[in-house]
């Protein structure tokens, strides 16, 4: 029950500090750089515990990521639905990858939010988004073994504490 | 979704159940899409929700507060020193610039009273901080600390001590949102100072520096030249420097000028900005006129509309 809760506790958590992650400004050199948190998070959630995770999920932490952002509300919940739906297909071949080419999947992946990003500005008549906006996902795909490796981490005290 | 029943994932599912949802989900994002779009709801929505928004702005606000916080605290004493002559002297020369302003402005009140011209613009400004969040890379906007129970209301212009802002586009209860003039979708009609030249400023995607798209190609401007605000439209008051010219160049169709400037106020690290509360004077076009037809005592009266009306609500 204790051991149940506290995965819960960090499943929840993780994704809401995703979210204020993804406000937390950086240096104006860096900000391009700024991966994409709440991405990032529910990968690594649907790799592990797909359990928990579902299309639904990703819908409802898009609308609230929307809501913070302020944008337009649907925006980053389209996004997440496709990048968690592409997991989900593909899950069982991305969790037995080595660490190198899981990050290069999460980068692909990354790379078609982007471009799933830049159709839907596009089409309400943004500007076309200068180099930097593609600078992103590689970032994220960079930063990727240091967060599946720390929430993997987390994830297995809590076992072991409990065991 | 690509679980089956006893818990195993096959290496190549493709469940059409999953496919179904997934078509489900996105119909019912873009429906909220274009709804919001349209509707504008998010803004209902984040006004509703405000209760948990702002606390997420402030907590997210914390690191960069907490740095500026340490930067000063264990700031070497000499730098402080420092700081403080720096400050003392321009608070000097400005208060040196009011006192020659002030008399100026006397006489211009005057003058403005023999011109029996009625344009008083008293600036009321109210001081607002921002909270350091980062709400997209590539869209302009900062937050405030103020917000609707401030006074803040959307469409109030944003200045700081160099020139102007942008402009308040969401009022919260206590934060506000400002689109900066380098947003892609904002534009300010300006004049040129040494000219009088008129144009409209754009934001540009790159967002560091204001675009003049189409200015005539006979038009005189050079680089250097200064851009203030022109007050038309009635959104920004006139006469704040908006930006410097950077570039100058015609554009592809040869028939345009197309110019590119430097804006005046310190976009990105600008840390505390004044609202504006009196909005600019309307300038505009006048007043509809009356619609002609003779005076009110000698117009017919006009019973006829209000008797149907009798007659229907009888039974």
């Amino acid at each position: 029950m204790n051991r149940l809760r506290a995965r819960r506790a960090l499943f929840w958590g993780s994704l809401l500090l995703a979210l204020l992650l993804m406000l937390v400004p950086l240096p104006v050199t860096l900000l391009p750089l700024k991966p994409y948190w709440p991405a990032l998070v529910l990968l690594y959630w649907t790799l592990e515990a797909p359990e928990h995770v579902s299309i639904g999920l990703a819908f409802g932490v898009g609308l609230g990521a929307d809501l913070l952002d302020g944008a337009l509300l649907g925006e980053q919940a389209l996004r997440l639905i496709v990048l968690v739906f592409l997991a989900l297909r593909f899950r069982s071949r991305l969790r037995f990858f080595p660490m190198w080419q899981q990050a290069l999947a999460v980068l692909a992946l990354l790379l078609n939010d982007r471009v799933l990003l830049l159709a839907m500005r596009l089409f309400a008549g943004d500007p076309w988004p200068p180099a930097a906006y593609w600078l992103a996902p590689f970032a994220g795909a960079l930063l990727w073994p240091f967060v599946f490796l720390l929430l993997d981490d987390l994830r297995a005290r809590l076992r072991v504490r409990d065991g | 979704m690509a679980l089956s029943r006893d818990g195993s994932t096959s290496l190549f599912s493709d469940s059409p159940a999953g496919t179904l949802r997934l078509l489900t989900y996105i119909a019912l994002a873009a429906v909220l899409m274009v709804l919001d779009h349209r509707n504008g709801w998010l803004r209902q929505a984040r006004y509703a929700s405000a209760l948990v928004i702002e606390p997420v702005y402030r907590l997210a606000g914390l690191p960069s507060a907490g740095v500026e916080a340490a930067r000063t605290a264990f700031a070497d004493r000499s730098r402080l020193i420092e700081d403080n002559r720096h400050l003392r002297e321009a608070l000097l020369m400005a208060n040196a610039r009011l006192n020659r302003m002030a008399a100026v402005d006397q006489q211009n009140q005057r003058l403005k009273q023999l011109l029996d011209v009625q344009r008083a613009l008293g600036m009321n400004a109210q001081l607002a901080r921002v909270i350091d969040i980062d709400l997209d890379p590539f869209r302009h906007r900062i937050v405030l600390n103020a917000g609707r129970r401030q006074g803040v209301r959307p469409g109030q212009a944003v200045i700081d001590a160099r020139g102007i802002v942008g402009q308040v586009v969401e009022a919260l209860p206590d934060t506000s949102v400002v689109l900066l003039i380098t947003d892609p979708s904002h534009a300010i009609p300006v004049t040129v100072a040494r000219t009088g030249l008129r144009a409209i400023a754009d934001g540009s995607a790159a967002g560091d520096r204001l675009e003049l798209p189409n200015v005539p190609i006979s038009a005189d401007l050079r680089v250097g030249d200064q851009l203030l605000s022109s007050g038309l439209g009635g959104r920004f008051p006139a006469g704040f420097p908006v930006g410097t010219v950077t570039a100058v160049r015609p554009d592809r169709s040869g028939m345009y000028t197309r110019a590119w400037a430097r804006p005046a106020a310190d976009l990105g690290r600008v840390n505390e900005v004044l609202l504006l509360h009196d909005l600019a004077d309307p300038v505009g076009p006048p007043a509809p006129a009356p619609a002609a037809g003779p005076p009110d005592r000698l117009k017919p009266a006009a019973t006829a509309p209000a008797a149907p009306r009798n007659a229907g609500a009888a039974p």
